[in-house]
């Protein structure tokens, strides 16, 4: 067999699944969002513009997408950071592995039952009760765009602290050695050698936990209680609810279009911040 | 090193435990302004210890380190004027040359401006010999480059020792050849004191003032490159500085000056062993291969052996012999070129004998 051949059949089963399972699909996303509205729901073939022309009336998802996403990437990678910190350099290797495991037990859970958990702890007698019995009271924590941020930032934790982590193990410590050698404090050490040597691991961290966090909607759909709402979960509406499969997928089409412009912004950015090293990947 | 040489920094009975491990035991060293000293040892010996707690990265359990003659034994590495060169460079990945060297400069505090760093990192760059190579990264440098990137970062600071752990251990042979020559000029050239640790008896050799040959995590003898080979103190630092023929010897007589020992083969022979010995104590003498005579007529020398040419090896302006003598055993002789045009070649098989010159057998401790 000739090298192409043997290229194309190792790329076949990957090229067929994105073909059948990606291209068609969105294809067919594309289509509709051109068409009409059916008597009953569903989608009647059409041309017309019409439904672009709508999207203002899904400004709110938008907005609420558009500003939790990144807020709530910010704030995992916050927290994510300092514990990924810990566990590669500071933990003692003895304790390491048992805690990288606490960080996935969650995972072995459905996120919909673990969000359930958060209702209860930030409803009327979790969080709330407990401050009004030290005197705070009237804090409302469920159903606030706070609460779908908490439950963003529990529920994508390990996707931000794995990578990061994997970035600091791999850090050469006697870099840390020759900065302090040279007159760094541990302070500047960290600020001039490990963070920017971290940049891929924090670059991919943000990149899974925001392009995952533009399509949610189960957790502002529980946390949120439909007071804040995501373009996912305006999506469960059109095309499970109102049936409404032009206009769904007239809002679809654009999610994706704010996707890539989002995402070659950012990894322009990052790319900048890496200063051109060729071993910045962002995956 | 001088009586008058002034001490930039000095080991006094430091001691180093990792748990159970003692891996410095009691080192004594003082280290002069402006020489090369190098410790030398296999892995284990103490050597990177040593050096470690010299830039602060280790602190003794016991004892204390000086550098210009203050206790430093509290002191950060970051607040120590001692640079190092580390084993495989630790060079920056993200910074650039020029940012890799000016690294040290950035830290001082009051800040040093700009036009002087660059200034003083460009002079370090033309000193390495890598004038214009500031803004390249630096994994488009080669090995040898990259070493000499190290050495810049290190030297730019003008630091009081220069730490050299290895650095020569990732080149190949002939690159590190250069680097020695390199690293010797260099040293001249700034009167910077350099501190190298090695495991490569040829490294030590050729480039220090002084040699402190290590063992176990104990110093056994501290010399000039000549000093230890022309007189080693124990058969160890016989065997690491220079190669040598050892041969097990009882003392007969012990005299102030002159000792008297008999060989496994019987014969007595004479000298003057560095540290006391006592009659009757088992010890160990070495010939190096250099010194002795190979020859086809018993010779008039004071002791002569009858051996048996094994084997041969031609090594250029030397040719190699091992003879083996039936009670010593073999005896590795290297033959100048001169001495084997004279005497012709020897065959394996062969009978000759072996002689050496007064002064040539050492009498060392076991």
């Amino acid at each position: 067999m000739t090298e192409r051949g043997r290229k194309a059949l190792l790329l076949a089963p990957a090229g067929i699944w994105l073909l059948v399972m990606l291209a068609l699909p969105l294809l067919v996303v594309f289509v509709f969002s051109f068409g009409e509205r059916g008597a009953a729901g569903g989608y009647v073939p059409a041309f017309t513009l019409e439904q672009y022309a709508n999207l203002p009336a899904r400004w709110t998802a938008f907005k609420n997408t558009l500003i939790l996403a990144p807020l709530g990437t910010i704030a995992a990678l916050v927290i994510a950071y300092p514990l990924a910190y810990f566990l590669a350099v500071r933990c003692s290797p003895k304790w390491r592995t048992s805690l990288l495991i606490l960080v996935i037990v969650p995972f072995w859970t459905s996120i919909l039952i673990r969000s359930y958990a958060w209702i209860f702890i930030l409803g009327g007698r979790g969080l709330p009760a407990l401050l009004e019995s030290i005197g705070i009271d009237d804090v409302r924590l469920i159903n606030t765009p706070f609460a779908v941020l908490v439950g963003i930032v529990y529920g994508y934790l390990p996707l931000m602290v794995f990578p990061i982590f994997v970035s600091l193990d791999k850090l050469d410590k006697r870099l840390l050695e020759a900065s302090a050698d040279l007159g760094s404090t541990p302070w500047r050490t960290f600020r001039q050698v490990t963070l920017p040597l971290s940049v891929p691991g924090i670059a991919t961290g943000c990149m899974l936990v925001f392009i995952l966090l533009m399509g949610e909607f189960l957790i502002p759909a529980i946390l949120g209680g439909g007071k804040v709402f995501f373009v996912g979960n305006a999506l469960v509406d059109l095309f499970l609810q109102s049936r409404n499969w032009a206009y769904g997928s007239a809002v679809a089409m654009t999610l994706v279009v704010v996707m890539l412009v989002t995402v070659s912004i950012y990894m322009k950015f990052i790319a900048r911040l890496g200063g051109q090293r060729e071993d910045v990947s962002l995956m | 090193m001088s009586v008058t040489m002034q001490t930039i920094a000095e080991l006094r009975g430091v001691t180093k435990t990792f748990g159970n491990v003692v891996a410095a035991k009691d080192l004594n060293l003082s280290i002069g302004k402006g020489e090369f000293l190098s410790f030398l040892g296999p892995s284990g010996c103490g050597k990177t210890t040593a050096l470690r707690m010299l830039a602060g990265f280790e602190k003794p359990t016991e004892g204390q380190v000086l550098l210009d003659g203050e206790v430093v034994n509290d002191l950060d590495a970051h607040h120590r004027p001692v640079n190092m060169v580390f084993q495989h460079y630790a060079l920056f990945p993200h910074l650039s040359v020029f940012d890799n060297i000016a690294y040290g400069l950035r830290q001082q505090r009051p800040r040093v401006d700009k036009q002087t760093i660059a200034t003083k990192v460009e002079q370090a760059l033309e000193t390495v010999r890598l004038g214009g190579f500031g803004p390249r990264r630096i994994w488009e440098m080669s090995g040898g480059q990259q070493q000499r990137v190290a050495l810049a970062r290190a030297i730019v600071n003008e630091p009081k020792l220069l730490l050299l752990d290895e650095p020569m251990a990732a080149l190949d042979r002939k690159l590190r050849k250069e680097m020695q020559f390199e690293l010797q000029n260099l040293q001249r050239q700034l009167g910077i004191t350099f501190v190298l640790v090695t495991h490569d008896q040829e490294e030590a050799l050729s480039m220090s003032d002084r040699i402190c040959v290590m063992e176990g995590g104990s110093i056994v003898q501290v010399g000039s490159p000549r000093e230890l080979y022309d007189m080693p103190r124990s058969r160890y630092v016989a065997g690491f500085v220079g190669t040598s023929n050892f041969f097990d010897a009882t003392v007969t007589d012990s005299a102030a000056d002159q000792i008297t020992v008999r060989l496994a083969s019987g014969q007595k022979v004479h000298g003057t062993p560095e540290i006391p010995i006592d009659a009757g104590q088992e010890v160990c003498v070495s010939i190096r291969p250099e010194q002795i005579t190979l020859t086809r007529a018993l010779p008039t020398a004071e002791i002569a052996l009858p051996v048996t040419i094994q084997n041969r090896i031609f090594l250029g302006e030397h040719t190699e012999y091992l003879a083996r003598n039936e009670a010593l055993g073999d005896f590795h002789v290297l033959v100048p070129r001169q001495a084997e045009l004279n005497e012709g070649t020897f065959n394996a098989g062969e009978q000759a004998f072996v002689s050496w010159g007064e002064g040539a057998l050492l009498i060392l401790e076991k």
